[in-house]
């Protein structure tokens, strides 16, 4: 059973879990960087949908918004497909999550440094990118790893709009088998393989960034 | 006459910490500035190239720029006069995560665009000036105080500025280091840079300078050639100012 099993878990977790998990993430960073922009703006307009997005994004539960985006907009004539509809609802999520560490690790950047690269003549986009966005990836890789690492097991969520993802072929095999507690701890255990994988990753690459710091 | 202010005026919310200020730099001379702590002498220097922008006044420069502060600066304007000006800052502000080679190659590579095997030869041969030739690929951390602000004034020279600041270069350092970096500016004077520094070290001021100005609560209130200024001070507030920091209790 657990051998029959492991292959559509395996499956699911390559076509569905893993590849939601990494476009989610990327597309999540790219909206997060321009919305931690947006919040470091100066001007309020700029600031509030920002501000706005990030507090409804954080103060709703993800299983929520993943209901709206799929079961909710095809009653406004707006149907989207499974698994487009999780990448939207886990890239708004990772977006928000994301932001603020983003804006947090920027702003954990001393005013000093942006002030050297003023001096040298730099404009304040260059001086974000030249010396700010560089520093800034060091401290928020640790917490950023951590949300990603979260990302790959809320992906299970999606199983409740029908993605056929790890999790919902495990759902689909002990519906018909009773198995219930193998299957699930054998999904468990999946999860906790990948995950374990990615720490390993991010310990890499935390050691990577820091080369250039004192220890 | 380099530069010549007029009205210089700056607050920080009431806080008057400039207040009606003229300053002339000679072209290829050094003007020092001392006073209390609080007198305003890092925003006098911090308005030179806008990082502060002042209130009100007039900057004329003698190839004929004219920045007047009673409208607010455009974009341009202020990088115009930034790109004029090297800044040493008092505690260094090297990036952390480029090796000194590469702290001193960013501004000319990224910002003036210019060729990176030129600029590296040029890197080379000011850090060799400031002695450390050998520590070029070392990252900042893995030097000293004095070393890196070394680096940092290399950086700033490395753009090749007509006006050298300095914002207390040695006030961050280990006694013993201090020699180092005094040396170096010393031998920039040598070279007739045109620069302004801000320093509690009397003996340096007296040594480098053509001119120096005492500062207290926003004012200027006392300048001339060192001897008078920091010998034979005028001025009450300067002599109890020299005392302390000479005599110290
Ligand atoms: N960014 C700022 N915001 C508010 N107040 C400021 C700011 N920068 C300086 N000040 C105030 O302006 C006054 C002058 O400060 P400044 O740093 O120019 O003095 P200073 O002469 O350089 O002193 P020190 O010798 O301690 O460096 C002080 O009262 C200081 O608190
Ligand atoms: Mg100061």
């Amino acid at each position: 059973m657990f051998l029959n099993s492991l292959l559509p878990m395996f499956l699911g977790a390559i076509k569905y879990t893993i590849p939601l998990t990494l476009i989610s993430f990327v597309l999540g960073l790219l909206v997060a960087l321009l919305t931690a922009m947006m919040r470091l703006s100066k001007s309020r307009i700029v600031r509030t949908p920002a501000v706005i997005y990030v507090s409804a994004i954080r103060g709703t539960p993800l299983l929520v918004q993943l209901f709206i985006i799929f079961y909710g907009l095809p009653s406004i004539g707006l149907t989207i497909d499974p698994f487009p509809s999780a990448i939207i609802a886990f890239t708004l999520n990772v977006g928000a999550y994301a932001s603020e560490i983003i804006r947090a690790s920027i702003q954990s950047i001393p005013i000093g440094q942006w002030e050297a690269g003023f001096t040298i003549g730099m404009t304040k986009s260059t001086a974000l990118r030249r010396i700010i966005l560089p520093q800034a990836t060091r401290v928020s890789i640790p917490p950023l790893s951590n949300s990603f690492i979260s990302l790959v097991k809320d992906t299970s969520l999606a199983s409740l709009i029908l993605v056929a993802e790890l999790f919902r072929q495990a759902q689909e095999i002990a519906a018909r088998t009773f198995d219930f507690l193998l299957l699930y701890a054998e999904a468990g255990l999946i999860y906790w393989v990948i995950c374990f994988v990615l720490s390993l990753f991010q310990n890499k690459l935390e050691k990577r960034y820091d080369r250039y710091v004192a220890k | 006459m380099f530069l010549s202010v007029k009205g210089l005026a700056k607050s920080f919310g009431n806080n008057e910490v400039l207040k009606n200020i003229d300053v002339e730099i000679k072209e290829g001379s050094v003007l020092s500035i001392i006073g209390p702590s609080g007198s305003g002498k890092t925003t006098l220097l911090r308005c030179l190239n806008a990082l502060e922008q002042p209130d009100k006044g007039i900057f004329s420069f003698s190839d004929g720029l004219i920045i007047n502060f009673d409208n607010k600066l455009t974009k341009k304007e202020i990088l115009q006069l930034r790109r004029k000006s090297g800044m040493v800052f008092q505690s260094y502000n090297l990036f952390p995560h480029k090796t000194a080679l590469e702290n001193v190659i960013e501004g000319p590579v990224i910002v003036q665009k210019r060729n990176k095997a030129e600029v590296e030869e040029l890197a080379r041969e000011l850090l060799r000036k400031v002695g450390l030739e050998d520590k070029m690929n070392l990252y900042p951390h893995q030097l000293s105080g004095g070393q890196q602000q070394r680096v940092g004034i290399a950086r700033a020279l490395a753009m090749e500025p007509q006006l050298m600041l300095f914002d207390e270069p040695t006030s961050a350092l280990d006694p013993e280091l201090i020699g180092e970096v005094l040396r170096v500016i010393k031998d920039l004077a040598k070279e007739n840079w045109t620069m302004v520094i801000v320093t509690h070290e009397i003996q340096f001021a007296s040594e480098v300078s053509d001119h120096v100005i005492f500062m207290d609560g926003g004012y200027i209130v006392e300048q001339g050639k060192p001897e008078e200024v920091l010998k034979h001070p005028k001025e009450e507030r300067t002599k109890q100012f020299l005392d302390r920091i000479l005599n110290p209790a």
